[in-house]
């Protein structure tokens, strides 16, 4: 770890210790009688997603994430955006961190119209606002002639456009984005990436979860690698990036 | 460093913890802040729901009205004329059209969270208004079925009498108690799901012990600690204020107010202290 390079700078981010457990069911299996289903159950399998990660995040850096799928990249960014509380420690932060992430539509009942409109509702625009903000997203997203389906309906790749789309509309001091990027066609890749440079330059803190090396070095400075849910190396970009090439 | 260094560090510099349950009143201020963010989700699902089927809207009103048929032809045929009520068919018309107001809730307020689990892992807002959004959506239908069950009672040649102006504050204390009962279930489903499973049941024995088609008055005179019990049950004292002031034949006494006033305020402030007690929790798993 590379603690000793203690920042000047204001540090807007500050993950303290943080344990992320999931509790699943398994295998589905039923309680095996009246009495089991009032003890802890024992086809709940806890999964230890995230074991002690700590680091300090500072103002206007970009920090890619790497590691395996399934290493608890995803996990600790939900936990930094506040939607998962960890398990133990803490996440602490200058501003509420806004996460882009590539999960499934917001409410795939309604339209992508509509979804935009709750989106930036949710994000704690005015009534007035949202409408007035609604034509730039849809620009945005290069949806228009889809926007009026269920979002249901939509790929993978469109939904993620749109609720980037939706999420960037609102300037963010902190900025996480999960794989986003990867999803979009080339030309959209592109425009969100350069929405993405603007966001950081405007003294925000951007944090990156790809596995394209090539676009986090492209936008990082730092690098944290994140291996079986334990953080395995931190610090400048190419050194971690090199470290982890030479590993796979 | 180590944890506390961290923490210092963090209360140094005024960082907040993220994603933690703010002060009660702050949290409501941030709800009342997002209010068009319930509303708009009302209407939206509100225009979803109508846009499935063909007659859309016009189910809210035909469930109760077939519901009172089905129920009042099985047990008008089935129970002992002693136990009918007078005046039974805007007895029974009244009885289905309320209790349909507090079992929609009921069942919404349940699946308001685990419903919208996309919703709640990819957004930050304050949680409370998914089951407020499920309250305002059951309010807009409420109207049509009113108007509905006006149009009913006036057909049924039910004397029209200024009283009938009492049914505004009377549903809009039930609507106080419904938002208590959606936050406690809305909280409730997050901890034990099978609890979605049990929902239709309860709604059952709320049906079945608050008089719908029968006058528990009447059926419970010989078991006074049974009455007391049932003259307790909020639902029934909704739907009987409502027949008291627009079906004549139903006396209204004084208990009925009292026990809608105090359930309705202790139900509601219990459940917004109980919901944003958990705010942490939700989208959790």
């Amino acid at each position: 770890m590379t603690d000793a390079t203690v920042d000047t700078t204001r540090p807007t981010v500050i993950v303290d210790d943080v344990h992320i457990k999931y509790k699943t069911f398994a295998s589905g299996k039923a309680a095996s009688s009246t009495r089991a289903l009032l003890q802890r159950q024992k086809g709940v399998r806890i999964v230890h997603a995230v074991k002690g990660v700590s680091f300090v995040a500072h103002e206007g850096e970009s920090i890619g994430v790497i590691g395996h799928n399934g290493s608890g990249k995803s996990s600790l960014m939900r936990a930094i955006a506040g939607l998962q509380q960890p398990a133990s420690g803490g996440v602490y932060a200058s501003s509420q961190p806004a996460l882009l992430g590539v999960n499934a539509a917001l409410l795939g009942d309604l339209s992508g119209s509509k979804n935009v409109i709750l989106g930036s509702l949710a994000l704690g625009h005015s009534r007035a606002e949202a409408e007035e903000n609604y034509q730039g997203i849809v620009d945005f997203s290069g949806l228009e002639e889809f926007i009026d389906l269920p979002m249901k309906t939509y790929s993978s790749g469109m939904s993620a456009r749109l609720r980037f789309s939706i999420a960037v509309s609102r300037d963010h001091r902190i900025l996480l984005v999960d794989e986003a990027l990867s999803v979009g066609d080339k030309e959209f890749r592109a425009k969100s990436e350069a929405r993405i440079r603007e966001l950081r330059d405007t003294a925000g803190t951007v944090f990156l979860v790809s596995h394209s090396m090539r676009s986090i070095l492209d936008t990082c400075s730092r690098v944290i690698w994140i291996d079986h849910g334990e953080l395995k190396m931190d610090g400048d970009a190419e050194e971690v990036v090199a470290a982890y090439a030479e590993s796979t | 460093m180590t944890s506390t260094h961290l923490e210092a560090l963090a209360s140094e510099n005024g960082l907040e913890r993220v994603g933690a349950r703010p002060p009660f009143f702050r949290y409501l201020a941030a709800t009342w802040h997002r209010r068009d963010f319930a509303a708009t989700l009302a209407r939206y699902r509100l225009q979803a729901s109508m846009s499935e089927n063909r007659l859309g809207l016009g189910w809210v009103v035909l469930r109760p009205i077939l519901n009172a048929a089905l129920f009042g032809t099985i047990f008008g045929l089935i129970l002992p004329d002693s136990t009918r009520p007078d005046n039974f068919v805007p007895f029974l018309i009244v009885g289905f059209f309320i209790f349909e107001y507090f079992s929609s809730t009921l069942s919404g307020g349940a699946r308001s969270i685990v419903g919208a689990r996309s919703l709640v892992r990819s957004l930050t807002f304050p949680r409370i208004l998914l089951p407020l959004a499920v309250v305002i959506r059951q309010l807009v239908e409420l109207i049509p079925m009113l108007i509905v069950m006006i149009v009913i009672l006036i057909v049924l040649g039910e004397p029209i009498t200024w009283w009938w102006l009492m049914l505004i504050p009377v549903m809009m204390l039930m609507t106080v108690f419904n938002t208590g009962i959606a936050l406690i279930t809305a909280r409730l489903t997050v901890h034990v799901r099978d609890l979605t499973q049990i929902i239709p049941l309860v709604s059952r024995v709320v049906f079945y012990t608050s008089g719908i088609f029968f006058d528990l008055e009447k059926v419970l005179a010989d078991e006074p600690t049974l009455l007391t019990l049932a003259r307790l049950n909020p639902v029934h004292d909704f739907i009987a204020l409502v027949r008291g002031y627009m079906v004549s034949g139903n006396p209204i006494e004084p208990f009925m107010w009292w026990i809608a006033i105090g359930a309705s305020l202790v139900t509601f402030g219990f459940g917004l202290v109980y919901f944003w007690k958990a705010e942490e929790r939700y989208g959790r798993d």
